[in-house]
């Protein structure tokens, strides 16, 4: 009996997922009506909840992509995977709202120069700290607090070490899992309510998963102006992290 | 029809990332610069040009909003399949790195955000509708029972 279940979780692998995920979704709207009194959104729940699952299904299975390699749950790999995010993201665009997007324009630049600069920095630092002394190093942790994807390309260009490399990655991942988790508590703080200071938010935190998660945990008409500009994020950290950083790292510590 | 507006987004979206891919090549990265972003603005253009003519329709419409109001849910699947044990066991420089560069950032929102802010005390309708399809049935969200305001591109 249990055994023909599985067979139809991982046959139906994608539908399955819907499944899972909305019943998630149920789960985490009533706790965040009932418990919180509605003060929690639903979604911030949802994707706490999905992260705790994922550390779960990590320990559990020794993989790197969480709930995904159960083959049970095989489905929300696919459901939540690249291909599927970035339509949904860029489906997210047909809210905007043209006038404020583009009186935003400047000040998403900004942001995303600060928040590839910044970074960096203060991974760079953090590796000194931790008494890396040679430029590779210094920089592959560097470009790995900016994204998780700058990180091992970075690493993979100046011919990193693979202990450095994976210290890296978990540099990002930990920053987007933050993100993800953090926005939410902030957002009052920081006068993260507005499509102007969402556009910022995007440009300066990079990782396209922690704003994507971030953002529909506090507030889901932020969403496409954040995500605007964050998809800008990964592929100009790949430029510099290997080039214009690792000159400036190497001048720096000889 | 509905497909129309699947097939509109898949193909901003396949030529985004598809600009992005030669941004990339252009620039010498290993990487997709900007693909989502170019898609995002590409869909923005082709949603002023229909408008412009009166031809987006209700399944063109629906076809593209059904995959907003669908975002949340995936966003809720990616997080599941984050590598978080990376991250829990990550030690002091993974923390402290991250941890630093986030507060940093988030000050800098708080910064640019108030820099050269004007007083809009009341945001556009068109705002406010978009977080209620992208938050779709959520009860945080406004209600998405409001009726679209005027199209204004």
């Amino acid at each position: 009996m249990l055994h023909m279940i599985e067979h139809v979780f991982v046959e139906q692998s994608l539908v399955a997922a819907f499944a899972v995920v909305g019943g998630l979704m149920l789960i985490s709207n009533f706790l965040g009506k009932r418990l919180t009194a509605g003060r929690v959104h639903g979604s911030a729940i949802a994707i706490v909840l999905g992260l705790v699952l994922a550390y779960v299904a990590g320990l559990y299975t020794g993989g790197k992509k969480g709930v995904a390699d159960l083959p049970v749950f095989a489905g929300i790999g696919l459901m939540g995977g690249a291909m599927l995010r970035d339509f949904a993201i860029v489906a997210t665009a047909f809210e905007v709202d043209v006038v404020e997007a583009r009186r935003a324009g400047l000040l998403g630049v900004l942001a995303l120069a600060l928040g590839t600069v910044i970074p960096f920095i203060v991974g760079a630092l953090t590796a000194v700290a931790f008494g890396y002394t040679d430029a590779v190093s210094i920089t592959t942790i560097g470009a790995g607090a900016v994204t998780y994807i700058v990180g091992p390309v970075t690493g993979a260009a100046l011919g990193a070490d693979s202990a450095v490399m994976a210290l890296s990655i978990a540099t990002g991942v930990t920053k987007a899992v933050m993100v993800m988790v953090g926005t939410p508590l902030v957002a009052r703080l920081i006068g993260l309510d507005n499509p102007r200071s969402a556009m910022a938010f995007g440009g300066l935190m990079g990782t396209v998963s922690g704003v994507a998660g971030g953002l529909a945990a506090t507030d889901p008409k932020l969403v496409p102006y954040g995500a605007l500009t964050a998809t800008f994020h990964t592929g100009i950290g790949c430029l510099v992290g290997p080039s214009l950083f690792y000159l400036t790292v190497r001048a720096i510590v000889g | 029809m509905t497909i129309f507006g699947v097939a509109l987004l898949a193909l901003c979206t396949l030529i985004g990332v598809f600009l992005g891919d030669l941004l990339g090549v252009a620039l010498g990265v290993k990487a997709n610069v900007g693909g989502v972003g170019l898609a995002m603005i590409l869909l923005i253009a082709a949603r002023s040009w229909l408008v412009a003519r009166g031809k987006l329709g209700h399944g063109v419409k629906l076809g593209v909003e059904f995959w907003s109001t669908m975002y949340i849910p995936i966003v809720v699947a990616m997080a599941a399949q984050q590598n978080v044990v990376a991250a829990v066991r990550g030690g002091p420089i993974v923390l402290i790195a991250a941890t630093v560069s986030l507060l940093l950032c988030f000050a800098c929102v708080a910064l640019l955000g108030r820099f050269g802010r004007r007083d809009e005390p009341t945001q556009s309708g068109q705002v406010r509708q978009g977080g209620a399809v992208i938050g779709g049935g959520d009860p945080a969200a406004p209600s998405s029972a409001r009726p679209r305001p005027a199209e204004k591109v």
